[in-house]
């Protein structure tokens, strides 16, 4: 695995150090160690958590690829797995887990709902898509996604990760990230970021609407 | 309709004692007794104390628009099985006020809650009236049919932008927010000051009063949830303590409330079918039973014989994979992390793969149909399904019962613990292995049998201490029950069409109402269906078994260590789907 992954392939190894010693990049260990070591958020919402612990069950061995410590506290994981729905009522406390997660920190959303809605997406309590409000990484297809589709989407994850560049990424840049407002429950749900626009929307001057009244007067 | 007949005589006795105030609704397709708003009480009252109902099994509203009329629709029945007393109240449309029946059911509470949060009705002298699947200050009440949701399009299914030529017209971009939001007018975010969460600290009614105490001390309150690896999903408890004793307790609810009746209300008959799968989805084939069986009441077909051994098949191979899995996760919750889930989850995944053989899906099976179910069971299914049953199943469930039954540690965490006496949990309106395990023996299959459970020979399993151990055990007695059903349905199982007449996509379902129940895994799931003719559902409403199961989880965990509520909590089995809905 050493001479594949994390050897860099220009250079040039005599043939008895090759199982020994690896000459590679800082990016390229980074990455290799972090890919594979990634902790999710115990997280569940909905349907798809039932599929996520079967995930992590016996039968499809989520450990295989090194993300069996499935952390229930945002401060110790790398990965959100946001496997459900994502309703108004929960969103706020999504959005701040979130912001507590430490960095460097991943989503994926797991399923239809968190993608898009899913089958939910027309009632007045669902949030189409957990990317509104919080950054997705990797979309996973299916209602709930199989096993199987979860793992590949870790796995597209990895790869994700392993083509990273340290003076690129976000939180290694100068200064702090900004944390993500904290949604509010108002008569409906607010994102504070929006408070202008609702309030220009709902203080507009109603339509007039010019009704004809018998007899041919408007009122 | 049978039950219109079988409420005569009732309304006959009602009738003697209070002429004045109760009428039988003879609406064409409807039963039930219309119950003036001021007598409600007194009626159910001597329902329950002279005429034997002391068990009641769902509340809910319909909304009769354009007519101004509301109506609050109670099913009441006998603990010791028949058919239902079927009470209704209308109300006119503006400030409706009924008055509760908390004092009489306790089990009414959540459900009344849940009537006031989606239509604004009104319960007097109810102990803790507020929202419950949604938030405090939310704008109005979204089941009325003249509530619009942001993405509104149309009133009914199928929408002319999809079908016949789907145009794909995208809602939220008119939208002046482009997202799944409205306002009301003359809203401004910045002065906004709601707190979601104050009225119910308030009604936790924290004392600061220590001094009656040896050693003063402040009650703390401390929120279990809703993101917290112990509550199964997006399930929040507000626990106040003394030291580490519970002294009150309030479940909130509604982090996954995803307006399945809303939904349900616009889609057509069978676009329901597939909704039901999420509603319990450890146990999707038990909810497509239950909605089928009720629309099927309404249309009056029964299914052929063969369809009825494959539902029954089905719905007890779900029964066994839910109840496995809430074992494994029972000890998951008692800090025997993830290893007894292993085992649970080991069998569990042996017959989603026949659900995925049968249906096309692990989880979300939608199998059945009106009439009958989607796909025949091939030899090969049967063959699998014989070798689960007969050397599979009775084997590890005798290993995992061992494992368990036997393990001190267990009964020390388990027994005694969240202790609900008999009388306790029907008045909480308790179902399935929790009120079996307070000594009820009240199985829906055999109080008010359905589809071809009188044929089958089968025990309804109680125990008599009502705490979490006895759950377990009922659990793992239903177990074998379903094993032994299986047994004989295997042996049985005749060959033959599996539906009654062509599949159709759009049912004709006729006039009239309907409430059906199943008992699913976690007790008595019921829908309550009204049509108008129509292709689509009038009032689509489920009496979620889960969500009634908590109104008694105060009285369970008053006076446990909080350690407990955990464990109380695994055992009275919630899903969240189904109680948020």
């Amino acid at each position: 695995m050493a001479e594949n992954d994390l050897n860099k392939p220009e250079i040039d190894m005599p043939a008895e150090l090759r199982q020994q010693i690896a000459v590679t990049t800082l990016d390229r260990i980074y990455n290799w160690s972090r890919s594979n070591s990634l902790w999710p958020m115990m997280f569940g919402l909905a349907c798809c958590a039932i599929e996520m612990i079967c995930t992590a069950a016996s039968r499809y061995d989520l450990s295989r690829f090194g993300m069996e410590v499935m952390r229930p506290s945002p401060r110790q994981a790398d990965v959100m797995i946001v496997s459900g729905t994502v309703t108004k009522k929960m969103v706020p406390q999504i959005v701040r887990l979130y912001n507590q997660m430490s960095e460097p920190k991943y989503v994926i959303a797991m399923g239809a709902c968190a993608s898009g809605g899913g089958p939910f997406k027309e009632g007045y309590n669902v949030v189409p898509g957990v990317d509104k409000f919080i950054p997705v990484d990797v979309y996973v297809a299916g209602c709930p996604p199989t096993p199987q589709a979860l793992l590949h989407g870790l796995i597209t994850l990895q790869k994700k990760i392993e083509g990273e560049h340290i003076p690129n990424t976000r939180w290694y840049k100068k200064g702090e990230v900004e944390a993500i407002p904290v949604p509010i429950l108002g008569p409906d749900l607010f994102d504070p970021r929006n408070s202008e626009l609702i309030n220009s929307e709902t203080h507009k001057p109603l339509p007039v609407v010019e009704t004809i009244v018998e007899g041919g007067e408007t009122a | 309709m049978s039950e219109q007949t079988a409420i005569q005589p009732l309304y006959a006795k009602l009738m003697e004692k209070f002429p004045e105030s109760v009428v039988m609704d003879e609406r064409p397709g409807f039963g039930g007794i219309v119950v003036q708003s001021l007598n409600l009480v007194e009626v159910a009252q001597e329902l329950r104390d002279n005429l034997g109902y002391d068990y009641l099994s769902s509340v809910t509203a319909a909304d009769d628009f354009p007519e101004e009329r509301l109506e609050v629709i109670y099913h009441l029945f006998k603990s010791v099985g028949g058919a239902p007393a079927l009470l209704k109240v209308f109300l006119g449309r503006t400030e409706p006020v009924v008055p509760s029946l908390t004092p009489l059911y306790p089990g009414a509470e959540l459900q009344e809650r849940e009537v006031w949060d989606l239509y604004g009705i009104r319960f007097a002298n109810h102990p803790d009236l507020r929202r419950i699947l949604l938030w405090e200050g939310f704008d109005g009440f979204p089941l009325r049919k003249d509530w619009k949701e942001p993405l509104y399009e149309e009133d009914v299914k199928p929408y002319k932008s999809r079908w016949p030529e789907g145009k794909g017209e995208r809602k939220e971009l008119l939208n002046p927010y482009k997202d799944n939001v409205q306002y009301p007018r003359e809203f401004d975010p910045s002065t906004w000051t709601g707190d979601v969460d104050q009225a119910m600290y308030k009604s936790l009614e924290i004392s600061d009063d220590g001094n009656s105490r040896a050693l003063k001390t402040d009650q703390l309150v401390v929120n279990l949830g809703p993101q917290h690896p112990s509550t199964h999903g997006a399930f929040r408890m507000a626990v106040v303590l003394e030291g580490e004793t519970i002294v009150n307790l309030k479940p909130v609810v509604g982090y996954l409330h995803r307006n399945h009746e809303k939904i349900g209300e616009r889609n057509t008959w069978l676009q329901n079918m597939p909704y039901t799968d999420r509603l319990d989805y450890l146990a999707p084939m038990s909810n497509n039973f239950g909605y089928a069986i009720t629309v099927e009441k309404l249309m009056g077909i029964t299914p052929p014989e063969r369809a009825e051994y494959i539902r029954v098949m089905m719905a007890e191979l779900t029964r066994i994979a839910s109840h496995t899995m809430v074992t494994g996760f029972l000890l998951n919750d008692l800090g025997a992390y993830f290893t007894p889930a292993l085992y649970a989850l080991e069998e569990r995944e042996l017959i989603l793969d026949i659900f995925e053989e049968v249906a096309g899906s692990r989880m979300m099976v939608n199998y059945f149909r009106f009439g009958g179910v989607a796909r025949d069971v091939s030899p090969e299914v049967l063959k699998k399904i014989r070798h689960l049953v007969y050397n599979r199943l009775p084997r590890k469930i005798d290993e995992l019962d061992k494992y368990i039954a036997q393990n001190e540690i267990v009964k020390v965490r388990c027994e005694g613990v969240g202790v609900l006496s008999a009388d306790d949990a029907i008045a909480f309106s308790t179902t399935g292995p929790n009120l079996r395990a307070s000594g009820v023996p009240y199985d829906v299959r055999r109080a008010d049998p359905y589809s071809i459970y009188e044929s089958l020979d089968f025990d309804v399993c109680t125990r008599d201490h009502g705490d979490v151990f006895d759950r377990y055990r009922v659990r793992i007695d239903e177990i074998r029950q379903s094993i032994r059903i299986l047994k004989q349905v295997l042996e049985r199982i005749p060959e033959g069409p599996i539906m009654a007449g062509k599949p159709q996509y759009l049912a004709k379902v006729p006039a009239g109402e309907a409430y059906g129940r199943v008992e699913g895994p976690r007790g008595e799931l019921g829908f309550y269906v009204v049509s108008d003719g129509k292709p689509n559902p009038k009032r689509y409403h489920v009496r979620a078994p889960s969500f009634i199961n908590l109104t008694s989880l105060a009285q369970m965990c008053k006076g446990a260590k909080v350690a407990d509520a955990v464990t109380i909590l695994g055992a009275v089995d919630i899903v969240l789907g189904e109680v948020d809905r």
